[in-house]
């Protein structure tokens, strides 16, 4: 009975978080919706006795996933106050095709029935005595792990994909050209010379001479930092300046 | 386990199957922005994963919780990408308004 | 062998003046086309003097295969007899004249000449080709060789639009000819089952009872083959209704006037006649009407040629009328007078016309004989040669025009039907009209108080030596052509010159009943000749005021007669039109429309069709997800249906 309740309650509050998401005005509201239904989702899962699961959906959905949202939406500084309404005009017949879709979901899995001789069908039934997460180590690092460490690259092209996409190379700030510092001669850059006591600088005359930037190294051979076509709104409005 | 056997594999695929319409009106509903419709998937992909746990929890197949795994990764990945998109188009374009994103019009 | 290098000679100088002429040269390209000419002029009356009187045999020269297709077979065949060899000698020898002609009157021509003289040596290639085959199909290719040759060289001044007007209306109008040949040729090989000259000859009899079914009556297949191939011979020769170009193609250079429109081209109608004479004395009803054709078109060019301003218009009425002669005598079956008088017609008129081609050059190119004259004594030797071929012309004694012209006309008296009469009546006004317009000719350009202004007056000048000799050689043949020729072509023993060159119907005894004719028919043309002679003489040396006068009075006659009784006004109304407005029907509908209309049409089709196809792609998320969704929906609701 217990489980019974906690089901009841958490798949309640799960589906009002889901419902609030999709429904809220503002956007860090919809984050924060989306991260309450994760923890309802783990909670369910948790019910179903898939514990590992649970904690990672926490980890990484919520830990990453739902900050990394929280982080996109705050910097993208919507004005939620311009926000148009139109959320009506396809209300009906978006409506009438989700409750389409949603009556020949239940309808499916009410009429679900199991074939007599799934039990003999599994792949990996959990062994006794050992817990989720052991039991779920054991499956993954031996009969799946070729499927894991292509999660793995998947995950890695996600993440250069994601640098390669957003990294804009800046020309006009400075930053370390590492080439250039190391290939530079101490023979040119040190100069020691002998002071008197009490002599100030000036009268000595070794003010460091103004270096310039070397001229000839391109930073961006590839030309990304001019954008093509269309520039940010704020840039376009400036002529194209040679950089 | 247990908890499964109390409640029913029935109940779970509802809920399953509620989120998932949640998600796909969240998808095509929302004049909002972007960022909503890429919660939307996070949605679909959560309720996809209820699926995959509550059978594997009913017949008693760890394969179900390590596919859930793979989705959860994949779902990752997904977001982070799509994040990123939504990021490069709103620092060219400057808004996210799903109206807006019309410029693969023929 | 003598025959072929007289039949391919021109060949290969037109080959070599037409394909290298840009780079040897124009001087070089006349003289490998003159080279060429002159060996053809030798070998030409060498091979005909040869087969009258070498004894060499007549026959078949057979150079090689040509078309081999199932029951139609056709070689390419050199046909060496009497009639052969006489056109032979007579074009080679003409050409070769009207070649060394031109290198003096064509020697101020702004254009590159070798191109004349290539064209030129072509068509002496291809009217030799007609005047040797030895069967219908090359005599076809031959034909229509000189048809091009003739295009091209009226139009040889390509930047003038009359002159391109003129050679395409030639052309036109020798293809109606042609349409009608080619018929012939057809209907020829479906009855005799080939198309060479002996096999024809031969079947003749064995199918002269063949009937052909036409607009639901029948007709003798040797009757309607009769009267098609003289069809093409009216276009080619410019007989009555078909005359239209032979005006116009005066627009050629006067050499190719010479050349062409008065001593082979046209006369290759006249030569068909005489080569298929076997068949037309089995077309009785198809030589009727070439006779009653011929004295039409004799009188019909004669009364407009008195009335024509221009100097080789008139000499063009001149041929035309005189080709109705031909047709005349060949319409009463004595072909052998209507050759006769072919030859000797060949001499006198190139003679006219390169006089007159002397004298425009004289002129600096004026061509109106209103505003020549007083010329005789700047220009001797083009005014006497100019007598020497009017006074052929007219038919005096003892000039080459008197014995061939009086034969035709006394066997269109002995003929006796009552189309012959008819064309022997026409024939005889002819005559009189004719000479009376070669003295106008005379009077009007060499006599009386020059009409040209002084600049043009002040140029005049005789033609250089290689313009007056041919006119010196053709004077003397215009001269003794006649009684040199006339026993052997005409005379009472003509079948032994002929021999089987030239059959006429054993029944028919015109050649021998027109020797016994009365004096009083005999003499008739003679005297209605002198008779035209002294009215031009009346009419523009002792009184000019006459025909002015006469002009006035008979208005409408003299207009009637100026605009060549209205024909290219009525063909343009009745043929050029409409065409021109099919033409313009079938261009903007037909093609721009409709057969455009289809792939343009589909073109747009397709574009309007993707333009309302690309809306879908509307670029809005939104959409584009709920299209996703509907097709979850729609295949969800597939999986539950088919379960």
């Amino acid at each position: 009975m217990y489980p019974t309740i906690c089901f009841y309650v958490f798949s309640v509050v799960l589906v009002l978080c889901a419902g609030m998401v999709v429904s809220a005005r503002n956007p860090v509201h919809s984050v924060l919706f989306l991260i309450a239904a994760f923890f309802n989702a783990a909670a369910l899962f948790l019910v179903a006795g898939a514990e590992f699961l649970a904690f990672i959906l926490v980890i990484v959905y919520v830990g990453a996933v739902a900050v990394l949202f929280l982080f996109v939406v705050m910097m993208l500084d919507v004005d939620f106050a311009q926000l148009r309404s139109g959320f009506q005009r396809y209300l009906p017949v978006g409506a009438a095709v989700g409750a389409l879709l949603l009556a020949e979901l239940i309808f499916v899995m009410v009429g679900w029935q199991f074939h007599p001789a799934v039990p003999q069908a599994r792949f990996a039934p959990p062994p006794d005595g050992v817990s989720n997460a052991v039991a779920l180590g054991r499956l993954i690092y031996t009969d799946y792990i070729l499927l894991f460490q292509t999660a793995g690259l998947v995950l890695l092209v996600a993440m250069i994909g994601a640098i390669v996409l957003t990294l804009r190379d800046r020309r006009r700030s400075r930053h370390q050209i590492i080439r250039v510092q190391t290939a530079r001669d101490p023979k040119e850059t040190l100069e020691l010379v002998q002071a008197g006591i009490g002599v100030g600088v000036r009268s000595i005359g070794i003010f460091r001479p103004k270096t310039t930037e070397p001229a000839d190294i391109d930073t961006d051979p590839y030309g990304e930092s001019h954008g093509s076509g269309l520039q940010h709104p704020a840039e376009a409005h400036h002529a194209p300046q040679v950089r | 386990m247990e908890g499964l056997q109390q409640v029913g594999v029935g109940h779970f695929l509802v809920v399953s199957a509620i989120l998932l319409v949640l998600g796909v009106f969240g998808i095509f509903l929302n004049r909002k922005n972007i960022i909503i419709i890429l919660m939307s998937i996070e949605l679909i992909l959560l309720a996809v994963n209820l699926n995959l746990v509550a059978f594997s929890a009913s017949l008693g197949d760890l394969v179900g919780q390590v596919f859930a795994m793979f989705v959860l990764t994949v779902a990752a990945a997904e977001a982070s990408i799509g994040l990123a998109i939504v990021v490069v188009y709103f620092r060219n374009r400057g808004s996210i308004q799903v109206e807006d994103v019309n410029l693969m019009k023929g | 062998m003598t025959f072929i290098t007289a039949v391919f000679a021109p060949l290969f100088g037109a080959m070599v003046a037409g394909l290298f002429g840009r780079w040897i040269g124009d001087r070089a390209a006349q003289a490998v086309s003159i080279l060429c000419m002159l060996l053809a002029a030798a070998c030409g009356p060498f091979a005909w003097v040869e087969l009258e009187w070498g004894g060499a045999g007549s026959g078949a020269l057979s150079l090689g295969p040509w078309i081999h297709a199932g029951d139609f077979q056709v070689d390419w065949v050199l046909r060496y007899d009497a009639l052969s060899a006489s056109m032979v000698a007579m074009v080679t020898f003409v050409s070769m004249l009207i070649h060394v002609y031109s290198i003096g009157y064509m020697a101020h021509d702004e254009y590159r000449r070798y191109r004349f003289f290539a064209y030129l040596s072509l068509f002496t290639f291809a009217m030799l080709m007609l005047v040797t085959a030895d069967n219908l199909l090359q005599l076809f290719f031959g034909w229509e060789g000189v048809g091009l040759c003739s295009y091209l060289l009226i139009g040889y001044w390509y930047d003038r639009p009359s002159a391109c007007a003129a050679a395409i209306k030639a052309f036109i109008v020798n293809r109606i000819g042609d349409l009608f040949f080619a018929i012939g040729l057809a209907l020829t090989f479906l009855t005799f089952g080939s198309l060479q000259l002996d096999v024809i000859f031969q079947g003749l009899s064995q199918h002269q009872g063949d009937l052909y079914g036409l607009f639901g009556g029948s007709i003798r297949v040797e009757e309607l083959i009769g009267f098609l191939l003289f069809f093409g011979a009216m276009g080619k020769s410019a007989q009555l209704f078909l005359h239209v170009w032979l005006p116009d193609a005066m627009e050629g250079p006067t050499p190719v006037s010479a050349l062409i429109h008065a001593a082979t081209m046209v006369t290759a109608g006249v030569f068909l006649m005489a080569r298929m004479s076997p068949l037309m004395d089995y077309a009785p009803a198809a030589l009727t009407f070439v006779t009653v054709i011929g004295g039409t078109t004799c009188l019909f060019a004669a009364t407009i040629g008195c009335v024509q301003n221009d100097i080789k218009k008139v000499i063009a009425y001149s041929t035309c009328s005189q080709l109705g002669y031909m047709f005349l005598a060949a319409g009463v079956q004595a072909y052998p007078a209507s050759i006769f008088h072919l030859l000797c017609h060949a001499f006198f008129k190139a003679l006219l016309f390169l006089c007159a081609g002397s004298v425009i050059h004289a002129m600096s190119d004026e061509q109106d004989m209103r505003r020549m004259g007083g010329l005789w004594r700047k220009i001797p030797i083009t005014y006497v040669t100019f007598w020497f071929g009017g006074l052929a012309l007219a038919g005096i004694f003892p000039f080459a025009g008197y014995y061939s012209k009086d034969a035709i006309l006394e066997a269109a008296f002995a003929y006796g039907s009552g189309a012959s009469i008819y064309g022997f009546v026409a024939g005889v006004a002819g005559a009189f009209c004719t000479a009376f317009y070669t003295w106008r000719i005379i009077f009007m350009t060499f006599h009386g108080k020059s009409r040209a202004d002084a600049h043009v007056q002040a140029h005049v000048h005789e033609s250089p030596w290689v313009m007056t000799v041919p006119l010196m050689v053709l004077a003397v043949g215009a001269l003794v052509a006649g009684f040199l020729l006339h026993n052997l072509l005409i005379g009472p023993d003509w079948a032994a010159y002929w021999r089987n060159a030239i059959v006429i119907a054993p029944n028919n005894d015109v050649m021998t009943r027109m020797e016994e004719l009365p004096g009083s028919v005999r003499y008739v043309p003679l005297l209605t000749g002198i008779a035209g002679i002294a009215v031009a003489y009346w009419f523009y040396m002792v009184n000019p005021m006459v025909p002015v006068r006469l002009a006035n009075t008979f208005r409408p006659i003299y207009l009637l007669l100026l605009n060549k009784y209205y024909f290219d006004e009525l063909y343009d109304f009745l043929f050029v039109r409409p065409a021109f407005r099919l033409a313009r029907l079938l261009w903007q509908t037909g093609d721009a429309t409709l057969i455009d209309g289809v792939p343009n049409g589909l073109a747009e089709l397709t574009v309007d069709g993707s333009k309302g196809a690309v809306r879908i792609q509307t670029g809005s998320l939104a959409v584009y997800a709920f299209v996703m969704l509907i097709g979850l929906v729609v295949l969800v609701g597939v999986f539950l249906i088919w379960r």
